[in-house]
């Protein structure tokens, strides 16, 4: 199972000291947080895509590049690509790139973006939000498995013999999560294509994220990738860690009643009860963690969420360290007790997907049999009406 | 059959005049849904009880709290609701609208609804029918024709008030017996509760026209 960090990159004000840090700051604290993550032993460094204020992270991959170029082991990933409002076009080539800089250590997450105005500085329309991740993902995968493309779609100008350059490392192309809260179109896009599903469940009941999370497994099965228990499932997660759970309670309390996202609104007792934050001992995080597999099932990634609302980079960093050092060893032990053989534990890595060959289903832009049979069966009786004619 | 009736009382005071008419119109929606040769079981959810939960659903992005979670449920579980509001500045209270705000855009797609309002003085009744009939057209619920007023000196024992709410119980227990059509895949039963248990729309079926063929 692969653990890490995932950031949404917001410039906060620190509530307890009223300074709020620079973007130039943020963008540096990061990136040694994602340094941290390699140096305690986690497997995975997500960064957000925005384009707006108070978040700051709006190049990806240049800031993973970066990264890349100061870790050897990390991978490296997002939370979310924003498949709605940047060219496919511009996706295939920025992270191919990236594939090659960083020795095949990437995969990205695909998600919509978090809100409206953000679709029009593209020239896109949020009212097309899904459609919009339906077709340019298709093109996507096109992009990263065809040389010569032509393409004509509704929502971008037509290609005539378009080749991605660089092509995919390998001629295989990264890993897709598809990342959703709510929107069962998504998930039934990532059962599809066999893609992985992510749900940031930070800040819902764990029956909801088990109802999308099941709903993933259920398609994945229907669409022939295997058993729905085999489907590959990644989760959020947040928590604030101290020697004592009165001690963690007081230090993150300022920091939670003013977050951004949730602050204002309900008390750190309700939100820790109704969602996966866990404000405590590192065992807390532990026992916590381990019961999300009871109702998701046995899950490939888990990435937690440890700097923002202001936190500072200092406080950060030793989450990170505790995280790495006391929580993940016994995590990683404890998920491969429970899971059962045939469950993978990891998700594909570029190792595994480049052995799948030129025919593998992951080189496929349709991966599915099933869609596959269905789409044939379907040739062959309008094949029969012509002929019959 | 056993069908289910869902009340929604928005009214702030203890003992409260919207609470009041919401008891009544229940127990003569219960008694219509009887004399139809069917039983009803009504539940009441009081809004005050949830206006926190509400705030806090409203201020950490639409996270519903647990008791938002169980609201939402029993509406899709709901064969017809009664929602009852007090009048606040000419219109439905902000508890009411807060409320109605955080459903699902089609949680309330074909459902009977009966509205009710509560208010000081009787100039305030065309409420109904300028604030709350609209609000649950857009919604795409059924609103029977009878909408129930009442102003405080309604309650004073005016037959008319009884004969409103006994003529609304009865439009809205025809509706809540109907026996639906069509079946589940097609139009829907209505009956799926709340997503993602939602039907499927295959991926193929969401692909078509985008696949650049």
């Amino acid at each position: 199972m692969q653990f890490g960090i995932f950031s949404i990159g917001d410039v906060t004000m620190d509530p307890t000291t009223g300074r709020t840090p620079s973007e130039g700051e943020r963008i540096s604290a990061m990136t040694q947080l994602a340094l941290k993550a390699e140096e305690v032993g986690l497997d995975v460094f997500a960064t957000g895509e925005h384009h707006n204020p108070p978040f700051v992270p709006s190049a990806p991959t240049t800031h993973l590049a970066y990264i890349a170029a100061q870790t050897q082991r990390l991978k490296l990933s997002t939370a979310t690509t924003l498949i709605t409002t940047t060219d496919p076009v511009r996706i295939a080539e920025d992270y191919s790139f990236l594939q090659h800089l960083s020795d095949g250590r990437v995969d990205l997450m695909m998600g919509r973006g978090n809100t409206g105005p953000v679709y029009p500085w593209f020239g896109k329309d949020i009212r097309q939000g899904i459609p919009l991740a339906i077709e340019n993902y298709h093109l996507l995968r096109r992009l990263w498995r065809e040389k010569n493309v032509n393409w004509k779609g509704q929502f971008r100008t037509p290609l005539q013999g378009f080749t991605t350059t660089p092509c995919p490392l390998d001629d295989t192309p990264p890993f897709v999560w598809h990342g959703s809260i709510r929107s069962t179109e998504i998930a039934e896009q990532a059962a599809f294509y066999g893609d992985g599903f992510f749900h940031n469940n930070i800040f819902w009941n764990i029956e909801h994220t088990s109802q999308m999370v099941n709903m993933y497994r259920r398609r994945f099965e229907h669409y022939g990738h295997g058993a729905a228990d085999q489907a590959i499932v990644g989760l959020g997660g947040q928590a604030f860690m101290a020697g004592s759970e009165a001690e963690a309670k007081r230090i993150f309390r300022p920091y939670f009643d003013n977050a951004p996202v949730y602050g204002h609104g309900p008390s750190l007792e309700d939100f820790t009860a109704q969602t996966p934050l866990t404000v405590g001992t590192p065992e807390m995080v532990i026992d916590r963690t381990l019961s999300f597999a009871d109702s998701v099932g046995d899950y490939q990634r888990q990435l937690f969420l440890m700097d923002h609302a202001g936190l500072p980079l200092e406080m950060a960093l030793e989450q990170v360290e505790i995280l790495g050092t006391q929580v993940v060893p016994v995590l990683r032990r404890e998920f491969e007790r429970r899971r059962p053989e045939h469950v993978p534990s990891e998700p594909p890595t570029h190792a595994s997907l480049a052995a799948q060959g030129p025919d593998g289903p992951h080189r496929q832009v349709v991966s599915s049999p099933v869609a596959i049979a269905r789409e044939e069966e379907k040739a062959a009786r309008e094949q029969e009406k012509v002929s019959a004619r | 059959m056993s069908r289910r009736i869902l009340v929604i009382s928005a009214g702030l005071s203890q003992p409260s005049s919207t609470r009041l008419l919401a008891d009544q119109l229940a127990d003569a929606s219960r008694a219509a849904v009887g004399g139809r040769g069917e039983s009803a079981q009504v539940e009441t959810i009081e809004l005050r009880e949830l206006a926190v939960e509400m705030a806090q659903t409203m201020v950490s992005g639409n996270r519903p709290t647990p008791g938002m979670v169980d609201a939402k449920r029993k509406i899709a579980a709901a064969d017809g609701i009664i929602a009852v509001t007090p009048v606040f500045t000419a219109s439905y209270s902000g508890l009411f609208k807060t409320f109605v705000d955080l459903l699902d855009k089609d949680s309330l797609t074909g459902k009977p609804v009966l509205v009710a309002a509560t208010a000081g003085t009787s100039r305030h009744s065309l409420v109904l029918e300028y604030a709350m009939r609209p609000l649950f057209s857009y919604l795409r619920a059924v609103v029977v024709p009878t909408a129930v007023f009442a102003a405080t000196e309604d309650f004073g024992g005016d037959v008319d008030l009884e004969r409103r709410v006994h003529r609304a119980a009865g439009e809205l227990a025809t509706l809540v017996v109907a026996e639906r059509t069509g079946v589940a895949g097609l139009a829907g039963t209505g009956e799926e509760g709340v997503e993602p248990d939602a039907p499927v729309t295959d991926f193929a079926e969401l692909l078509r026209g985008h696949d650049g063929g």
